[in-house]
């Protein structure tokens, strides 16, 4: 496989890793119930900061034309004199650039175009509007609505999809594993107040989706080691899966970050908040929980329970299972 | 595994191929694609967050829907039972959703057989429901209730957005934009979307607008100032028009001489004595006639035009209009005498439209997140390819060609549905180009894990392919339900996302099966290699 013979290839994980990952399970549980209770009490202390699309109201990007900086402390003071109640102003970007964010008025739909036109009034034409968002309330109770009932349905019909495919112990650990993922990134996202918009949602099962496909791997694995090995301790048989299947986690890992990484640096502005969540929750939290938690969480739902003791030795796959050799394919012997 | 026949290798060859040059009509000037047949025109289209360009989301006022139909209910009862000389002990009535009539006890049963008829079958195609547009009660002593049934309602509200839908369409299109798309949405929606319009404050006055013309007379019983303090003749109502700077009231009869719907046509001109901007109409045969006999008959008087419910102007009529033509004059602008005509030809909406969600996005703004998408997406390619070839040599340089295709694939199904590539949208495809080489990446690790284990080069490929696949279409399948729930729930730009989401994972998993497998058998078929140089 190699280009040349002196070029040697990366190898990021030595080849006979025996890594004992479920001895980490005792520390990697607790840690995991600590960080998910912190997450939920970030959730319900510091709250969410919901976007637009789902609180209503006002959104504008607004540039100055000149490309001199905004001054920021006089918008406010500005806008705070239209009686519009609360105005926020965020940089975004560069310092031309500003976010409006206008609070949803009382008076229902038409209440919020007609106090967008005021700020716009306002704003003179030295500014110039790049984007303005105006989400009534209506739109915005029914996208939320939509949203989580969107995020359970994702949850059950991929819960259902691994049930047919693995037995249902699989699926719910599965499902436990990724929901604490998907519990940790909201808990980030309070912290660090990312607007919770749609785009959060994308994010959200993105990461739900690749955490599980994460996850889908490694049972894969320790679906056919339970296969092969009839008599091998649970641990020991989830130690080799995980091992044996360590150096395509971490190198697939490592593209998706690149990926990540080349959006987050690139791609501008407008998707920084998406990127870093999910670099939060594909990245750190979705390789964690898949080696860490999914894979030792099988132990407690009972899989393997039949099994002899952990303590006799595991057998050496090479030695009691070696696969058959098989003959090359016909097509290449033919001369 | 590794052996492929000929004609499937053709066939696999054939499918990328044709895949991936649908994608050339993107890339191509659009000067040269209009040329081609149509089949061959398709092409991505660029979301509203990339051109720039206006979303707006209307509803429907049901109340005014349900109101209207009331109203129009009370009328007809009052119309059946005066026909069939049914005597009254009580008018007709709109309370709550439905209208009381009070008849004489010796005509109930006439009374009830003639309102009955009003009741029609509902049903859409099927026809057979059973459903029917009202249920008529005998409430005792004569009274007689009738109620509008709920699909009944929302049959009206149906009808009544797809009317609006025309009228919006005709009233957008008089503005000569591009490719405006204007569709119902669920049953009391509409959605429009114009693309590369920097200034949406026309368009959403003109879509806005109701432009229901009215012509009455102005009540001269009392003057405004007196209705005002006092209260109004019963058939007349207060309404309001601009004059300078202030608004003044004006008394107006509630009876409608003529509307707007007969109507035929509206054109901006200029008053030749006050060169003022004004707007020429012309009505149909029947609303001339109506016209004419009014102005007769009102000589001296002064009359309104009367737009939603707003007063335009008030003159009086000095000569009989027998023509069916006039002119409205009302402190227009140009702009606004050419917005007024565009609407009175396109024709009142049947209710009035709130604007819901708005969402706008300047052209300049756009054509960054383009340019930034682009950079984004080369050096993550990059970063990804360099990264591959340094682990995995000339495997890697087998899951670098199978990216390319994958994302030149993701263009092709992309303009062959002609869906729309928005930024969220560019974000999936530079998200496929990290997880597409995790196919890859599951095979080759397979492979070097059957090296290890002691097979011969071919044998542990062949292995490492059939065993890795199963797992691919695994793990692909969870990503794939979580990118169709997104799409369902989504909107706009996040549709967009699940959109290319969806797509990479079908082309990746297309290519993993198909193309790299291709590939790899062909290299061990030109080179028979003896050793891998894996461990």
């Amino acid at each position: 496989m190699r280009l040349h013979p002196s070029i040697p290839l990366l190898r990021i994980v030595p080849d006979d890793t025996k890594f004992d990952f479920m001895r980490f399970r005792r520390i990697s549980f607790p840690a995991s119930a600590v960080l998910s209770i912190v997450a939920i009490c970030l959730y319900f202390f510091v709250g969410l900061n919901f976007g637009i699309d789902f609180v209503g109201g006002t959104l504008l990007e607004v540039k100055t034309k000149t490309g001199a900086p905004v001054d920021l402390a006089k918008l406010r003071t500005t806008l705070g004199g239209l009686g519009l109640g609360d105005i926020q102003l965020q940089q975004f970007g560069t310092p031309d650039t500003v976010l409006i964010r206008i609070a949803q008025q009382p008076g229902g739909e038409a209440a919020q175009g007609a106090a967008k036109d005021k700020v716009k009034a306002a704003l003179g034409d030295d500014m110039l509007v790049q984007r303005e968002e105006v989400v009534g309330p209506r739109v915005s109770t029914e996208m939320l609505a939509k949203s989580t009932v969107g995020l359970m349905a994702a949850i059950l019909a991929i819960l259902v999809y691994l049930w047919f495919r693995f037995e249902w112990q699989f699926a719910l650990g599965a499902m436990i594993a990724n929901v604490h993922d998907l519990v940790l990134t909201v808990g980030y996202m309070s912290l660090m107040q990312i607007d919770f918009d749609l785009s959060s949602i994308a994010a959200l099962l993105t990461i739900l989706g690749y955490s599980l496909n994460d996850t889908v791997v490694i049972y894969d694995r320790i679906r056919e080691m339970l296969r092969r090995y009839k008599r091998m301790s649970m641990a020991d048989l989830l130690n080799i899966s995980v091992n044996s299947t360590l150096s395509r986690s971490i190198i697939t890992h490592l593209t998706v970050t690149l990926s990540l990484l080349a959006l987050l640096f690139f791609g501008g502005h407008a998707i920084h908040s998406f990127v870093s969540t999910m670099i939060f929750g594909v990245v750190l939290v979705g390789t964690y929980t898949s080696v860490f938690i999914a894979a030792p969480i099988l132990i407690y739902l009972g899989v393997g329970t039949t099994r002899t003791a952990a303590d006799e030795a595991p057998e050496r796959p090479e030695r009691s299972e070696r696969p058959q050799r098989q003959e090359r394919p016909q097509r290449t012997q033919r001369p | 595994m590794l052996y492929i026949s000929r004609w499937k290798a053709l066939a696999i060859l054939l499918t990328a191929f044709v895949i991936c040059a649908l994608a050339v009509p993107n890339f191509l000037p659009d000067k040269m694609v209009q040329s081609w047949p149509k089949w061959a025109q398709r092409h991505v289209v660029l979301g509203l967050d990339l051109q720039g360009g206006s979303h707006i989301l209307l509803e429907i006022d049901q109340g005014a829907v349900r109101k209207e139909k009331l109203e129009q209910l009370r009328d007809d009862v009052r119309r059946v039972l005066r026909e069939a000389r049914v005597g009254l002990s009580s008018p007709p009535v709109v309370r709550g959703t439905s209208v009381e009539v009070g008849v004489r006890e010796s005509d109930l049963q006439t009374a009830l057989t003639k309102l009955r008829e009003l009741s029609q079958p509902l049903g859409g195609v099927l026809g057979a429901t059973g459903q029917r547009s009202l249920e008529i009660t005998h409430l005792g002593g004569g009274r007689i209730q009738l109620t509008v049934t709920e699909p009944a309602i929302v049959e009206r509200v149906r009808q009544a957005v797809d009317q609006s839908v025309q009228i919006i369409e005709r009233r957008i299109n008089e503005l000569g934009l591009v490719e405006p798309l204007i569709q119902r949405e669920g049953t009391g929606r509409i959605l429009v979307q114009v693309p590369g319009l920097d200034d949406p404050q026309r368009l959403i006055e003109l879509i806005g607008k109701t432009a229901k013309l009215d012509f009455r007379m102005v009540d001269q019983s009392m003057t405004p100032e007196q209705a005002l303090a006092t209260r109004p003749p019963p058939e007349s109502e207060i309404l309001y028009g601009t004059r300078g700077e202030g608004r003044i009231p004006y008394l107006i009869e509630k009876r409608v001489l003529v509307s707007g719907a007969d109507l035929t046509d509206a054109q901006p001109g200029f008053d030749p004595r006050t060169r003022e901007p004004i707007v020429n109409f012309r009505f149909n045969t029947s609303g001339a006639r109506k016209f004419a006999q009014a102005t007769s008959e009102n000589v001296g008087k002064p009359f309104a035009i009367v737009l939603d419910n707003e007063v335009i102007s008030a003159p009086v009529i000095r000569e009989p209009i027998l023509q069916g033509q006039g002119q409205i004059s009302g402190q227009f602008t140009v702009e606004s005498a050419n917005d007024l005509a565009i609407l009175l030809r396109a024709g009142a909406l049947p209710a009035p439209l709130t604007i819901i969600e708005q969402r706008v996005v300047g052209a300049g703004l756009g054509q960054d997140s383009i340019k930034k998408g682009k950079d984004a997406s080369y050096f993550g390619a990059t970063l990804v390819v360099v990264f591959m070839i340094i682990t995995y040599g000339l495997f890697g340089v087998f899951a670098s060609i199978a990216v390319a295709i994958n994302v030149a694939m993701i263009f092709g199904v992309l303009s062959l549905l002609n869906a729309t590539l928005t930024l969220p949208g560019i974000i999936g495809i530079v998200l496929t180009i990290g997880i597409a080489v995790d196919s890859n990446v599951l095979i080759y690790e397979r492979i070097r894990e059957e090296v290890r284990s002691g097979r011969t080069p071919i044998s542990a490929i062949d292995h490492g392919f059939t065993r890795a696949l199963a797992t691919i279409l695994d793990s692909n399948i969870t990503t794939f339900i979580a990118a169709a729930v997104l799409f369902f729930i989504g909107t706009g730009p996040v549709r967009g996302f699940a959109v290319t989401l969806g797509i990479g994972i079908i082309t990746t998993v297309f290519t993993a099966f198909t193309l790299t497998r291709l590939m790899v058998a062909w290299w061990i078929r030109w080179l028979r290699p003896q050793r891998l140089a894996i461990s």
